[in-house]
């Protein structure tokens, strides 16, 4: 099957790992992946904070890109929601619409198409998982602790628990909020950034390994602060912290004894470095 | 001094901040479990708002029904356009009478009116009887929360408190201890009061009577003795029917703090019988028609104050309801007070992390995170953003619309990155690497590695093999 890779703008230029861990991940599955280089940015940055004539133009840049393609998988929960929830408000009509509602989470994609019962390969380490708050509560990928009795599936939960060796911890508080947000981290800083080291002690307390989440961008947040708190001497946070495409990919890896093309140098692998 | 400030005050006190979280965490882990219990819960949520939703679309005739049938009980309805009219008919009241003493019961509108301000400037002694009200009225300062005011407080700081306005023992700070003392204080003030002052909680279109919910019986007591009683209420809080009451009361207090009801729900139709007690209804618009005019925030007229978005929100948790300089705080808060004054309040649409969790809440569904999202883009639009602000990023997005613009800012961006002294880098942008560190910057870009992968003969890579059907375990 031949599907669209959308590569956020923050993933292509900071973490480009992920890119090529998802593209492993895809192919390996024997998904035909292709990756329209006109691709830039799904809007999101801008529409929240409040320029939404910009995020306008991004979002039709992204209907531009992506017309051709009936299965668009992006490897952000927040930029998949963005595109399937807020840009059929802001551009009208059933082009927009259609081609938002063939945009996907990548852990949403894969669990779709059966892969969560396939062999993941095996990852013997205690993972914390951390949910992005738009997958969960846009996208409806899993069940807020607000709203437990919906009992939704949660499409990365269920890739990582059918992964051998691998321990899903349990957190204090399943669903808070990393304190990312876009520009929201540094207008709010004080706050953005009491949000984040509380989310790293309640991955200390349940002794999480690895800290995995279908969005880099709160993966950031919290490798950013971890760092900067253990290099002030303060309690260290150490954790590897792995894009939910990184973590299988290096799950996978192990399978055919081939290494993914994550490497060091791609900012692919790092933990708290 | 915006949130940004105050937030960041409160956040340096880490002990504080972290026990206000956990308390506040707490009541939204109640709510919860409350909510859990009701097996229709989502129902009740839609069938909550969808009356709300049609109410609010017939606000006059609904008032109309209230004051026909109110006054035919002997209630006497007012009208009041904004909160200075408010409060001069409930001054002129009291002064017609010669009320020198009030007892209140609480009330977020008299609080947005600034009620007890303009009383005490007349000479009229304000009291209020929820304990939480009492004690932040004593300390001078706001309710913190539109359901437990001084949330913001622990017990010691109260102790101290009531030792100095009530003489009671210093370092008291046990909660039945201290709740005897005030109630103490509070009894012969409940004795010497000439007026109860209450607010509405729902208005009933079909009886002309409304409804006041307590945990503490103040709105009864206040209301049992004193000859006037005047029940202020917003221009939202009308229901048309006595048994739409019945998704309200099984949602507010469950929302609020995870009890299945209030401990009293005080039912008022017309003054006390056989007595010759006076009852009032002030109904009151101050800025509420306008809102009601503006679709894209219309359903925010909808809240029941059950505190739940506060409760649930990381920010709120983290930053105290101080931090927002309004009335009400929080996510709600910051929807309407932003409506009310949007070139003070500015700030508070962009105090929030867009989790969405105020929304999951709500009881009456009001799609609170996405209101504060189009409020950022109303500000700006309205000048309300700093122009250079506005100016770069709308400068990014023309270059990001620009496949090659953007390919080679990024790569030019990236560059610098790399060559700059890892300290100067992290002085170039203070706000986010004053607790944060950078990400390591990579050399090429996922687009760039993309190319040369697909240049590369095509390498086996790894395939996954179906996982034999004993080893399944999701
Ligand atoms: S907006 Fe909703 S959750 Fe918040 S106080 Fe009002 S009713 Fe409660």
């Amino acid at each position: 099957m031949r599907v669209a890779l959308f590569v956020p703008c923050y993933i292509d230029q900071l973490r480009p790992g992920v890119g090529l861990a998802a593209l492993d991940v895809l192919e390996a599955f024997g998904f035909d992946v292709v990756f329209p280089e006109a691709q830039t940015c799904c809007g999101q940055p801008f529409l929240t904070a409040g320029e939404s004539r910009s995020a306008k133009s991004l979002f039709h840049h992204y209907l531009d890109v992506f017309e051709d393609f009936d299965q668009i998988v992006t490897l952000s929960g927040s930029c998949a929601a963005t595109v399937r929830c807020q840009l059929p408000n802001h551009v009208p009509g059933s082009r927009a619409k259609a081609i938002a509602s063939h945009t996907f989470e990548f852990c949403e994609f894969l669990v779709a198409h059966d892969v969560a019962s396939r062999n993941l390969g095996h990852f013997p380490h205690r993972v914390g998982l951390h949910a992005s708050c738009h997958a969960l509560r846009e996208l409806g990928l899993g069940t807020p602790s607000e709203l437990r009795h919906l009992g939704r599936p949660d499409p990365a939960r269920s890739l990582l628990s059918s992964i051998q060796g691998l321990q899903l911890v349990d957190l204090t508080r399943s669903d808070e909020c990393c304190g990312f947000g876009g520009v929201f981290s540094v207008e709010e800083e004080a706050v953005s950034c009491r949000m984040g080291l509380d989310r790293l002690a309640d991955h200390q307390l349940a002794g999480s390994e690895v800290i995995t989440s279908t969005d880099i961008s709160c993966l950031f947040q919290l490798q950013g602060l971890g760092a900067k708190s253990q290099a002030s001497g303060a309690p260290g946070f150490e954790f590897r912290m792995l894009h939910v495409a990184e973590l299988l990919a290096e799950s996978l890896a192990g399978i055919t004894s081939q290494s993914t093309a994550t490497q060091q140098e791609n900012g692919g692998l790092h933990g708290t470095s | 001094m915006g949130h940004r400030e105050r937030a960041r005050e409160f956040v340096a006190d880490v002990d504080r901040t972290r026990w206000h979280d956990q308390a506040l965490w707490f009541v939204r882990s109640k709510r919860d479990q409350a909510a859990d219990l009701v097996p229709d819960w989502e129902a009740l949520r839609d069938q909550a708002s969808a009356i709300k939703r049609s109410a609010l679309t017939e606000l006059p005739e609904l008032w109309r029904e209230f004051e026909e049938h109110a006054t035919a009980a002997g209630t006497v309805v007012h009208w009041a356009r904004d909160a200075h009219e408010h409060n001069e008919i409930v001054a002129g009241l009291l002064r017609d009478r010669s009320v020198r003493h009030v007892v209140k019961s609480k009330s977020m509108l008299t609080e947005e009116c600034g009620l007890n301000s303009y009383l005490e400037a007349e000479g009229i002694e304000v009291i209020d009887t929820d304990l939480g009200e009492r004690i932040v009225q004593l300390r001078g300062e706001p309710p913190s929360h539109i359901v437990m005011p001084a949330i913001h407080l622990q017990r010691a700081e109260i102790g101290e408190l009531f030792a100095k306005e009530m003489g009671s023992a210093p370092d008291l700070d046990d909660p039945t201890e201290l709740t005897d003392v005030a109630r103490r204080d509070l009894r012969d003030r409940f004795l010497k009061a000439e007026a109860g002052l209450t607010g509405i909680n729902f208005a009933i279109a079909e009886t002309g009577g409304f409804v006041v919910v307590t945990n503490e019986g103040n709105a009864d007591l206040g209301t049992a003795l004193p000859g006037l009683h005047i029940a202020s209420v917003g221009l939202e809080k009308i229901i048309p029917q006595q048994k739409d009451l019945a998704p309200f009361l099984r949602l507010l207090a469950r929302s609020a703090t995870g009890q299945a009801i209030t401990t009293y729900t005080s039912h008022f139709r017309g003054p006390r019988p056989r007595s010759t007690q006076e009852l009032h209804v002030v109904i009151v618009d101050n800025g509420r028609s306008q809102l009601l005019g503006r679709p894209a925030f219309r359903e925010a007229l909808g809240c029941i104050r059950c505190g739940a978005c506060l409760n649930t929100c990381p920010v709120y948790r983290r930053s105290g309801g101080h931090s927002y300089s309004a009335t009400i705080p929080g996510p709600i808060g910051s929807v309407l007070e932003t409506s009310r004054d949007p070139a003070t309040h500015a700030e508070l649409p962009h105090a929030c992390s867009l989790c969405g969790s105020c929304t999951d809440v709500c009881p009456v569904r009001i799609p609170l995170h996405h209101q504060l999202l189009a409020w950022r883009g109303e500000l700006a639009l309205s000048g309300h953003h700093p122009a250079w602000r506005r100016f770069s990023l709308n400068l990014v997005a023309w270059l990001f619309v620009r496949p090659t613009m953007y390919r080679l800012l990024g790569r030019f961006a990236r560059g610098i990155g790399r060559r700059l002294p890892p300290t100067l880098r992290e002085d170039l942008l203070p706000a986010w690497t004053r607790q944060r560190h950078l990400p390591t910057i990579p050399k090429s870009s996922f687009r760039e590695l993309y190319r040369e992968r697909q240049r590369q003969p095509k390498r086996p890579r790894p395939q996954a093999q179906p996982r034999p059907r004993h080893e399944r375990n999701g």
